[in-house]
């Protein structure tokens, strides 16, 4: 694939809960190997379209999409396509974290067990691991339970679940923000790795955050009938220095929230 | 904030002087008949517990004066009332666990799809058919399972297995598993529903389809709950009685053949109780020895349950 191409690519995109028009006509492409923030105030629905991108909306009854996501030039939302091979593809990481109540290894080992991996199983679980920056902190006790390890270890071990699948693309809805400044710097840090080999979306409230460590900014607001729509969308330095938009630039200088 | 704290100290004093809040005359009195009310129906399944024991202990103490502990847990003949009097109980127990395997056999596997079904697939108009049902399944007098066993499961049964006799095992058993998927599917369901829904959302959001959420993921997470509506069912399922007396005979016997006609301890217990043992004589204080043993394996099971629950609870 032309590394150029977007790797997504969404045209007016809504999308509805019943009645409600959580999205308005979404237009916009997502960069490969380019970390893109997603930001905006509370309710704009943010969550709503990173999950759009790996069907986890489907999950939801109420919900149902009008508009068009490309994803690697084909249509994620074609009646051929199988969201759970999708799934696999395009990994996503939670608000809270949300490790399995089982041991390490096996939060690790359970993505790919369902998806038929054939190599050697502890070596990718060590790679993950590795990955996600917690191999050192427990290599010595991948038996443990999941649930003893803190809330940033989670987190990270969530990534690491995540990453073992091998996904082109990893979806984070404000990884950070159950977890305290450190925690959150680690995963920050983290998330800049994993960009040279992934893309990777992420959904924020912190400005400071998404000015550090994405490439790209998107600008959601919730317009009068509360729907969500896309309000600017380039390269964060330009959307942090020189918004086109005023309603961006109040939002970055924190003049509304 | 210390204007908020100010304004919360005003307001209980406030309350202090003005008196608006003061309690009612007479409230404490009234509190403390409550409480007696309330502790008294409390104490009540206490000391009816205590009293089942002394008199369970008190008669079958009189039992074992006679016949030893060790006979009457390791005999393989039970023949109280014929000559040659044997008092083993071990064909009893045989027919009460045989009995409960077969019912485990049906009621588990059911119980625990019914219960994956219910909580993970089925969308609210099906649930909203499918448990009331099973309510009323649970509230079938046993009774009338015990004529279903005689008079419906087991001429079916008898045409695939033509030699069986008309009380046996194998009928009883499975009618008994079928009155105890109730018990199984709705505790499990319970356990299952109360895994969070972030989990769910954790594998499939790894591509996991949804057999795959429900069997690898909420399952486990529910474990502790799943094995405990296993072994209350169990527990209930050796306690059984009338489902037995009716339709699996009243034949003590070592046996593994669920064909063969056999008698749980609850039957034997029940045709004793109403045979013409006079009260106090040997044949008599059976039932006691019989029955203190039946509440032994019963009040195991629930223990067993309980620890279940409370080690393995997942803290998620
Ligand atoms: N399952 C749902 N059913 C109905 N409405 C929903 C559902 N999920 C979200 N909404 C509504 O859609 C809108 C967008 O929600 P969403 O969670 O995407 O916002 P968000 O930008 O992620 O907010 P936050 O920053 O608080 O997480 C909100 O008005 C919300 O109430
Ligand atoms: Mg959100």
């Amino acid at each position: 694939m032309n590394d150029d191409a977007p790797i997504f690519e969404v045209s007016s995109l809504s999308l509805y809960y019943d009645d409600f028009r959580a999205l308005k006509d979404i237009d916009m492409e997502i960069r490969r190997y380019a970390i893109t923030a997603l930001i905006g105030p509370s309710g704009c629905g943010k969550s709503t379209l990173l999950r759009c991108f790996n069907r986890m909306n489907d999950l939801i009854p109420t919900a149902r999409i009008e508009g068009r996501i490309l994803f690697e030039g084909s249509d994620l939302y074609h009646p051929d396509v199988d969201a759970t091979e999708i799934r696999s593809r395009i990994g996503m990481v939670f608000q809270r974290p949300n490790p399995f109540p089982k041991s390490i290894y096996d939060n690790v080992a359970f993505g790919l067990k369902i998806n038929g991996y054939r190599g050697d199983i502890d070596e990718a679980i060590e790679r993950s691991l590795r990955q996600a920056a917690l191999w050192d902190e427990v290599k010595d006790r991948l038996k443990d339970s999941a649930l003893e390890l803190s809330g940033g270890q989670q987190q990270r071990l969530c990534i690491a679940r995540a990453l073992a699948v091998e996904p082109e693309v990893i979806l984070m809805d404000e990884p950070a923000s159950a977890l305290d400044p450190i925690a959150t710097l680690a995963i920050e840090e983290l998330v800049r790795e994993l960009s040279e080999s992934y893309t990777i979306v992420i959904v924020t409230h912190n400005m400071q955050q998404a000015a550090r460590v994405s490439h790209e900014t998107a600008f959601l607001m919730a317009g009068e009938d509360r729907s969500g729509y896309l309000v600017e969308h380039g390269a964060t330095s330009q959307i942090f220095t020189t918004p086109k938009s005023e309603r961006t630039e109040a939002y970055i200088t924190g003049r509304f929230s | 904030m210390e204007t908020t704290a100010r304004g919360a100290a005003t307001v209980r004093g406030d309350r202090a002087a003005t008196g608006r809040f003061r309690r009612r005359r007479g409230a404490s009195l009234e509190s403390r008949v409550i409480w007696w009310v309330f502790f008294l129906c409390a104490m009540l399944s206490v000391l009816t517990t205590v009293a089942i024991v002394f008199s369970l202990l008190s008669q079958a103490l009189s039992f074992f004066r006679e016949v030893g502990v060790w006979e009457f847990i390791s005999g393989t003949r039970w023949t109280p009332i014929l000559k040659p009097r044997s008092y083993g109980v071990l064909p009893l127990v045989n027919g009460t666990l045989l009995v409960a395997f077969l019912a485990a056999i049906v009621a588990l596997p059911v119980g625990l799809a019914t219960a994956i079904f219910l909580a993970e697939y089925a969308p609210d108009k099906v649930r909203r058919i499918i448990k009331p049902a099973l309510e009323v399944l649970a509230g079938v007098p046993t009774v009338v399972y015990g004529y279903f066993a005689l008079t419906f499961v087991t001429p079916q049964l008898q045409r695939v297995f033509p030699d069986m006799i008309v009380f046996n095992a194998l009928s009883a058993g499975i009618v008994m598993g079928i009155m105890i998927i109730p018990m199984v599917s709705s505790l499990s369901e319970d356990a299952m529903i109360s895994v969070p829904r972030s989990l769910r959302q954790a594998a499939y959001a790894l591509g996991a389809t949804k057999l795959e959420t429900s069997v690898k993921v909420v399952v486990p997470a529910a474990l502790s709950g799943i094995v405990a509506s296993f072994i209350l069912a169990i527990s209930r399922a050796i306690g059984e009685t009338m489902l037995v007396t009716i339709a699996a005979g009243a034949t003590p016997r070592m046996t593994a053949n669920p064909l063969d006609s056999i008698q749980t301890m609850t039957a034997y217990i029940v045709q004793l109780a109403l045979g013409e043992a006079a009260h106090g004589s040997l044949e008599y204080n059976t039932i006691f020895a019989v029955g203190l043993l039946l509440f032994v394996m019963t009040l195991c099971m629930n223990l067993l349950g309980y620890w279940v629950v409370r080690r393995w609870r997942q803290a998620y």
